[in-house]
C-alpha cells in the first residue's frame, strides 16, 4: 500500500534527511518511531502528499505521488488518505457533525449523514453530534478527528503524534480506537510518534533515529 | 455542506464582527439609496410639472421664486401684474399659448388657482367626476385635495385669504363641480377655478361683472380672460404661463418681457437647473459621506478577513489535507467577502427604501411631492453589482495568501 525507496528531503540549504526504504502492505499497521527532529513529521507529510520536492520514490495505493499535479494530489489525498494530527485540527466555527461532513464534501464524495452518525457512535461520541468543537475535551476532540479521518473509507490513515498530548488513559483509548477503526475500514494505519506508550500496540516499527 | 453554508458558519462564529461589517456597509448603501430615490423622483416631478411651459411671466422679483410659486406652487407670489400689460405680451406673435394664473386664496392650505381649462390641458389632466366649472365660484378639485379634504361634488366651502390660511371669505362659498383624475403632477394638490371667481371673492369691481355681460358692439374680449374687455387696466393677475410658437421666442421673448418695467420672465428649465445646482452641493456632501462609510466598511471587511485568515491558517491547511484544492480555498474566501457585502448591500437597499417609505408615510411634504419609497431604479443593480465587486476586492489579498499557504509548514509548526 505504501512503498518508499531512496527517499531524501532537504529544507532549503540545510543538509538533507535520508529515509530508510520500507514497504507496508494493505491493512497492515506501522509505527514510525523517532525523537523530535528526526524527520517523522517530514516523512509523514511526504507520504500524505502535503510536502513535495523530495527525491526518490513514494508510492501510495499504487500511485507515484510525484507524478500528480498539485490539484490532482489534493484530490488524491481527499479520496485515499485520512489524517489525525497531534493537536486535533477541527474547524472551530463548525459543529462536530459539520466537521465530519467536511471530509466527504472537500473530497467531492457523496455526503452520507447516517454513516457519519455511525462512526461517531462507534467512537462513543454520538451525543456530541451537535456540539461546538470548542466545548469538547482533548480526548473527545481527538475522537472526532479520528472519525473525520476514517469517514471517507480511505485506504491509508496517517497519524502524527496522535497521543502525545493525552494522559495515559486517553492515550490508550485513542490508539485502541485508531487501530479498531483502521481495522473496521480495512485501512493501513501509519503512526508517527515518539510516544513510548505506543510501542507495544503496533508490531511493525520503523525507527528513524540514525 | 456547501461553500455558502461553510462561509455562513464562519460568519456566524464571529457575530459581532460580522454585524459591524454589515451595519457599516448597509448604512453607506442606505444613504445612497435615500439620496437616489429623493433626487430622481424630485427631478422627475419637477421636469413633469414644468413640461410644456416655456416661460413664466410675473411681477418683478426673484425668478426662482416666480417658478416655485407659479409652477410648483410652493413659494409665495412675487406680486401681481396688470392684466393689460400681460395681454400685450400674450398677443405677441411669438406666443402660441398664454395661460393666466390668479392666486390669493386657499382652502385647508390647498391653493385655489384662478385659471382656465387650458391649464389642465397643459398636463393632459381630465375631469374624472362631475364637470368643468362654467360659472363663477365653481371649482374643480385636484385628486389629492378631494381625497384629503373629503370634499365631494356639490359640496360648498369657504376659502381662506392667503396661501397658508388667513381670515375666511365666508360670504362667498365655492361649489365643487368636478374632481380631476390623479396625474402625479402639481394639479393633484390644487383647486382650480376661473380667474373671475378669484376676483369675485376679493370683491374687486363686482359691479363691473354685470356690465360685462351686456357686451356692446365694440366689445373685444381679453385674450387672457375672455369675459372682460381687452385693455382693462384695473384688473390684475398673478402670472401668465407661456408656450413659444418658435425657438426664436426663447431668445426674444424674455428680453421683451424684462424690458417692461413691471414684468419679469423666468424660464422653468433654467431656474430648475439652477435650483438643482444649489441643492446639488448638499447632495454631493451627503454622497461623499456615504462613500466614506462604504470605504470604511470595505477596510473593516478587509481587516476582518485578513485577521481571520491568520487564525484560520490551520483550518485551511486541514481543509487541504482533506482534499480541498487551492482553488476551492480561494473561492471560499472570496465567497466570504462577497457574502458579507451582499448581505450589507441588500440590507442597505431595504433600509434605504424603508426610510423613504416611512418618511413619505409621516411627512406631509414628501407625500405632496409624490415621492414613494417603493420605486426601484436600475442604478440599484449597479450598487448591488458594485458591492459584490467590493467584496471580491476586499477578499483578494486574503485569498491570495490562502492560495500560497504552505500546508506542511502550517501543520508541522504546531
Amino acid at each position: 500500500m505504501v512503498t518508499v525507496k531512496n527517499l531524501s528531503f532537504s529544507y532549503g540549504n540545510q543538509e538533507g534527511i535520508r529515509f530508510p526504504d520500507f514497504s507496508i502492505n494493505k491493512s497492515e499497521h506501522c509505527l514510525l518511531l523517532g525523537e523530535s527532529g528526526s524527520g517523522k513529521t517530514t516523512l509523514l507529510h511526504i507520504l500524505g502528499g502535503l510536502l513535495r520536492g523530495y527525491s526518490g520514490s513514494v508510492e501510495v495505493a499504487g500511485t507515484e505521488l510525484a507524478s500528480l499535479s498539485e490539484t490532482a494530489l489534493d484530490r488524491f489525498r481527499g479520496k485515499h488518505m485520512g489524517f489525525v494530527f497531534q493537536r486535533n485540527h477541527l474547524i472551530s466555527a463548525l459543529t462536530v457533525e459539520k466537521n465530519l461532513i467536511m471530509a466527504p464534501y472537500l473530497a467531492e464524495l457523496p455526503v452520507n449523514h447516517t454513516q457519519a452518525e455511525e462512526v461517531l457512535k462507534s467512537l462513543g461520541i454520538a451525543e456530541k453530534k451537535n456540539s461546538k468543537v470548542t466545548e469538547l475535551s482533548q480526548g473527545q476532540a481527538q475522537r472526532v478527528a479520528i472519525a473525520r479521518a476514517v469517514l471517507n473509507n480511505p485506504p491509508v490513515i496517517l497519524a502524527d503524534e496522535p497521543t502525545s498530548a493525552l494522559d495515559d488513559k486517553s492515550c490508550a483509548q485513542v490508539i485502541d480506537l485508531l487501530i479498531q477503526q483502521a481495522n473496521a475500514h480495512q485501512a493501513t494505519l501509519l503512526v508517527a510518534t515518539h510516544d513510548q506508550r505506543l510501542k507495544d500496540k503496533i508490531g511493525k516499527q520503523i525507527s528513524l533515529n540514525g | 455542506m456547501n461553500i455558502i453554508k461553510l462561509v455562513w458558519n464562519y460568519l456566524k462564529a464571529k457575530p459581532l464582527n460580522t454585524a459591524l461589517n454589515i451595519v457599516l456597509l448597509s448604512l453607506g448603501i442606505a444613504v445612497i439609496i435615500v439620496l437616489l430615490l429623493f433626487n430622481k423622483q424630485l427631478e422627475e416631478k419637477i421636469s413633469e410639472n414644468a413640461r410644456g411651459i416655456d416661460l413664466v411671466v410675473g411681477a418683478k422679483g426673484s425668478p426662482l421664486q416666480l417658478i416655485l410659486c407659479n409652477i410648483f406652487h410652493i413659494d409665495f407670489p412675487t406680486g401681481n401684474i396688470n392684466l393689460k400689460e400681460a395681454e400685450r405680451i400674450a398677443k405677441n406673435r411669438l406666443v402660441k399659448n398664454a395661460i393666466p394664473l390668479a392666486l390669493g386664496d386657499s382652502y385647508e392650505s390647498y391653493r385655489i388657482i384662478g385659471t382656465d381649462q387650458r391649464y389642465a390641458d397643459l398636463y393632459k389632466v381630465e375631469v374624472e367626476h362631475g364637470s368643468w366649472f362654467t360659472e363663477e365660484l365653481e371649482v374643480v378639485l385636484g385628486a389629492n385635495v378631494a381625497a384629503l379634504t373629503k370634499l365631494t361634488l356639490n359640496d360648498e366651502f369657504a376659502s381662506a385669504h392667503g396661501l397658508t390660511g388667513g381670515h375666511a371669505h365666508d360670504e362667498h362659498n365655492f361649489v365643487v363641480k368636478g374632481i380631476l383624475k390623479r396625474s402625479n403632477t402639481v394639479l393633484d394638490n390644487l383647486i382650480l377655478t376661473s380667474v373671475e371667481s378669484v376676483w369675485h371673492v376679493h370683491d374687486l369691481h363686482t359691479e363691473e361683472d354685470h356690465h360685462d355681460h351686456e357686451r356692446d358692439s365694440s366689445f373685444i374680449a381679453s385674450p387672457l380672460v375672455p369675459s372682460i374687455a381687452a385693455g382693462d387696466s384695473t384688473k390684475e393677475i398673478t402670472s401668465m404661463l407661456l408656450q413659444y410658437r418658435s425657438p426664436m421666442a426663447a431668445i426674444q421673448l424674455p428680453r421683451i418681457v424684462n424690458g417692461q418695467s413691471s414684468l419679469q420672465a423666468a424660464s422653468p428649465a433654467f431656474e430648475t437647473a439652477r435650483l438643482f445646482s444649489i441643492l446639488g452641493v448638499g447632495v454631493d456632501i451627503l454622497m461623499a459621506f456615504a462613500y466614506v462609510l462604504i470605504f470604511i466598511s470595505a477596510l473593516s471587511i478587509f481587516i476582518a478577513l485578513y485577521n481571520s485568515l491568520k487564525e484560520r491558517r490551520y483550518d485551511l491547511a486541514i481543509m487541504r489535507s482533506m482534499g480541498a484544492t487551492r482553488l476551492k480555498l480561494v473561492v471560499t474566501i472570496l465567497s466570504e467577502g462577497v457574502l458579507l457585502t451582499l448581505l450589507g448591500s441588500v440590507i442597505g437597499l431595504l433600509l434605504g427604501h424603508g426610510v423613504v417609505a416611512i418618511m413619505t408615510a409621516f411627512v406631509a411634504e414628501t407625500q405632496k411631492a409624490g415621492i414613494s419609497g417603493l420605486v426601484f431604479y436600475t442604478e440599484e443593480w449597479i450598487i448591488l453589482a458594485g458591492s459584490l465587486l467590493l467584496g471580491v476586492l476586499c477578499a483578494l489579498i486574503p485569498a491570495w495568501q490562502a492560495y500560497r499557504t504552505d500546508i506542511s509548514k502550517v501543520l508541522a509548526g504546531n
